[in-house]
């Protein structure tokens, strides 16, 4: 058994689909916290999934814009730790909008050609979970 | 501080109400005419038309010409800083120091939105790609209010390419604002209306509709035609657009099935989708279209410029 010690600050992100957790550090721009520490555990035992990945956090928690977490997969559990204690379990929710996650796939969209431009998505429809590109209003799909 | 402009990117971007407003100062510019006719003197538009289109372009021009204002501007991407790779968020920041108000045509869509991110003066949007034309939709309503009085209470027929049709798209998002409207939705299998619009909008908000292929099993029904283009910039091949062209033509036979207080409007220009023969029947209302299109530019322009007459 892998053993990774506890956080004093930060977040333990657990219940992510086994093989989602490197997509999940890039989208939460893991990679350019400047100050923390970032331990990714892949396929662990889970009596609910059979494997799953986990992520832990030591920062700041106001550090990481979760708001995306629940666009790539609100079933993730979100635990928020300070001195050591889980103080916070937060329910992930679809955001409003999602910027520079997803790209619009339409060639028609003006995104397509002009540069420094976001990538912006706005919840159209919760109840289908359609997200549509705020320039051109085409659908995402997946 | 200087106020935040208002633009014009969506027709629903205006409430019913102030839309009202909108064709009300639009109808008292019909009637009188030399009232309005310096109302704009000292301000210019830009119209920035990154892809040709004369029809809405001179309307434009037509618009602000009527209200005493001048025009500036280019008529195609190649004649534009575009066609040196200028951003159209950079071209806004500066067409912002020359003009009081600006009117955008792009092939990509969006852009407008973007102009207007960037724009410290208001933007209009003159179409973008296969997206949006509000300013055609504002056309389309002031025409149906106008020659019949009121919008409620309407069978519309929207005829041809349902599909890539924009006009057609903007409208129906436009009209299930208003009471017991029932559409006919009439098209080729090919060129049916997208699921996002029968969907999302038609079936989502209960509004009543059906689809046909042949327009003549239309006709008898409505008190509207649509008649729409069949675009052959928004075609990936010749092959295709030859195929479908063809299959809509309203000609004065048919005209004999349709009821006597008909209108046909179109959002023009056509090819031969409506035969020539038809321009003389009364219920042609496409070129009285085009005209209430001026209007309605002139009614649009002095409210984003906040001008009161």
């Amino acid at each position: 058994m892998l053993n990774i010690s506890g956080i004093q600050e930060g977040y333990v992100l657990d219940h992510i689909k086994a093989g989602m957790s490197l997509r999940i550090y890039h989208d939460l721009k893991l990679d350019k916290l400047t100050k923390g520490t970032v331990a990714i555990i892949m396929n662990a035992v889970s009596n609910k999934m059979g494997t799953k990945d986990i992520i832990k956090v030591e920062c700041p928690v106001d550090a990481i814009d979760l708001d995306i977490l629940g666009y790539i997969d609100h079933n993730i559990t979100v635990n928020i730790i300070k001195d050591d204690k889980i103080i916070e379990k937060r329910a992930l929710t679809l955001p409003k909008e999602i910027r520079n996650v997803i790209k619009c796939k339409n060639p028609r969209c003006i995104t397509s050609i002009e540069q420094e431009l976001d990538q912006v998505f706005f919840l159209s429809d919760p109840d289908t979970e359609t997200y549509r590109c705020k320039y051109c209003e085409t659908a995402y799909n997946n | 501080m200087d106020k935040k402009p208002r633009h014009l990117m969506n027709p629903l971007d205006f409430s019913v109400e102030e839309l009202e407003s909108l064709m009300d100062l639009a109808k008292d510019i019909e009637a009188n005419r030399e009232k309005y006719a310096h109302a704009c003197a000292g301000k210019k538009l830009a119209t920035l038309f990154y892809e040709p289109s004369t029809r809405t372009r001179l309307s434009f021009e037509a618009a602000m010409l009527n209200l005493g204002g001048s025009v500036l501007g280019f008529a195609s991407e190649d004649s534009s800083s575009a066609a040196k790779g200028e951003s159209v968020s950079d071209t806004l920041s500066v067409v912002s120091c020359y003009a009081d108000i600006c009117a955008i045509r792009h092939p990509k869509e969006g852009a407008p939105l973007v102009a207007s991110q960037h724009a410290s003066i208001p933007v209009i949007n003159a179409g973008d790609g296969g997206h949006q034309h509000p300013t055609q939709t504002l056309t389309d309503l002031l025409t149906i209010r106008s020659l019949d009085g009121k919008i409620e209470n309407l069978v519309i027929g929207l005829c041809g390419d349902l599909k890539f049709g924009r006009t057609v798209h903007s409208l129906i998002n436009a009209l299930i604002r208003y009471p017991n409207i029932r559409f006919v939705l009439i098209s080729p299998p090919e060129l049916r209306i997208p699921d996002y619009i029968r969907e999302d909008v038609l079936i989502k908000n209960d509004i009543p509709f059906e689809e046909v292929i042949k327009l003549e099993e239309a006709m008898p029904s409505l008190d509207i035609l649509y008649m729409t283009r069949v675009q052959k910039e928004r075609f990936f091949n010749e092959e295709d657009y030859l195929r479908m062209k063809g299959y809509y033509i309203l000609d004065k036979k048919k005209m004999t099935l349709a009821k006597d207080n008909m209108l046909v409007l179109h959002p023009l220009p056509r090819v031969n989708e409506i035969s020539v023969e038809v321009d003389e029947d009364p219920r042609a209302a496409y070129f009285r279209q085009a005209q209430y299109g001026v209007y309605i530019r002139m009614a649009l322009i002095l409210t984003l410029l906040d001008i009161k007459v």
